[in-house]
């Protein structure tokens, strides 16, 4: 009987240890869904909306200009933010704000980027921290996923 | 004819399943918990001598300029160290701790260096553009034991803390050098002043 129950427990555990394997792989390695919560990203993500981020990019290190990426917050590793990268290695940035009149600009230096998010007059961004090591992205946001009356569901690009 | 390819099958069928176990137990394992690694390089030489095990899946580069605690026989013999992943998961370093992380130059590169200051401290820099630098919040002051050969924050800044990566514990080979690597602030290098304690 208690044999029984400590081998039920046993296989339950190995289960348990085997998926969750598989789910920091399928994370880490592939991709994942995620909620984004915050204005700085208005209008291409509202807050609450639910995005699918993808890691393949950052491993094969093929991040381009343009793309929103999931980022580990500089200031608190254990938070994650996302924006959009404006300025990869040796890109010019500009790093006034936009209510300044003379403008100053930088060169964004080896292993960083410039991340900025699209609401411009509601985001902290590299214009207050600086910029960002690459070692610090999570993952590149591929798909956005919105629900619609009409539809079920519909997934943008 | 049909009993050998009933085996052939079933031989088939176990090798993926074992596949499909044992590749993400270890590869999870080899992440979140502990790996071990080759230290190239003179800047922890001395101290730390790393060798690269899982260098197939990985792909994982350390140079490390540190003082001679690591590497104290250079290119001939290479420490091999024992990385933990989980005694940081909160990002929980003490000073002289030595860790590795992600280079903040080249982010396929990792470097393995010594906890100098953490957050809130304010230390006196060693060739760096500002003399006196008080480590902001979120971010750590790393330094190699050898300083003249070293590639650390009087080079590139204070680092943040979601690029640490693991924590160096043991030193596993050569076997003459086996020993566990306590945290250790050299006393020329002590802050000026701690905010936490």
């Amino acid at each position: 009987m208690l044999r029984n129950a400590l081998g039920k427990a046993f296989r339950f555990l190995g289960y348990t240890v085997q998926y969750g394997c598989i789910a920091h792989c399928a994370f880490e390695y592939l991709g994942g869904i995620v909620v984004c919560s915050g204005p700085s990203m208005e209008p291409t993500i509202q807050n609450s909306d639910i995005v699918f981020s993808e890691s393949l990019s950052r491993h094969f290190y093929c991040i381009r200009k343009g793309d929103i990426v999931i980022v580990k917050s500089p200031n608190d590793p254990k938070s994650n933010i996302c924006k959009r990268v404006i300025g990869l290695e040796g890109d010019k940035v500009c790093t006034s704000n936009p209510s300044d009149f003379l403008k100053s600009h930088s060169y964004v230096p080896k292993g960083h980027v410039w991340l900025e998010g699209d609401n411009l007059r509601n985001s902290t961004d590299s214009r207050c921290y600086g910029p960002v090591p690459y070692g610090l992205i999570r993952g590149r946001i591929c798909l956005k996923i919105v629900f619609s009356t009409k539809m079920n569901g519909t997934i943008f690009v | 004819m049909a009993q050998a390819q009933g085996l052939g099958r079933r031989y088939i069928k176990a090798f993926f399943k074992g596949f499909f176990v044992a590749v993400p137990v270890t590869v999870t394992f080899l992440d979140r918990v502990a790996c071990v690694a080759r230290v190239e390089g003179a800047s922890m030489q001395v101290f730390l001598e790393i060798s690269f095990v899982y260098q197939e899946i990985k792909r994982c580069l350390f140079t490390d300029n540190s003082k001679p605690s690591l590497n104290p026989g250079g290119r001939e013999a290479s420490d091999v160290v024992l990385l933990n992943h989980w005694s940081i998961r909160n990002y929980d370093v003490q000073r002289g701790d030595i860790v590795s992380l992600v280079s903040p130059r080249n982010p396929e590169q990792k470097i393995i260096k010594r906890v100098i200051a953490l957050e809130g401290d304010i230390i006196k820099t060693i060739g760096y553009k500002k003399k006196y630098v008080k480590v902001p919040h979120g971010h750590i002051w790393v330094e190699g034991d050898h300083h003249g050969h070293s590639f650390d924050s009087n080079a590139f800044g204070p680092v943040s803390l979601g690029l640490l990566h693991a924590r160096a514990t043991h030193i596993l080979w050569p076997p003459q050098r086996w020993q566990k690597l306590q945290p250790m602030l050299p006393p020329e290098r002590k802050p000026l002043h701690r905010e936490q304690e």
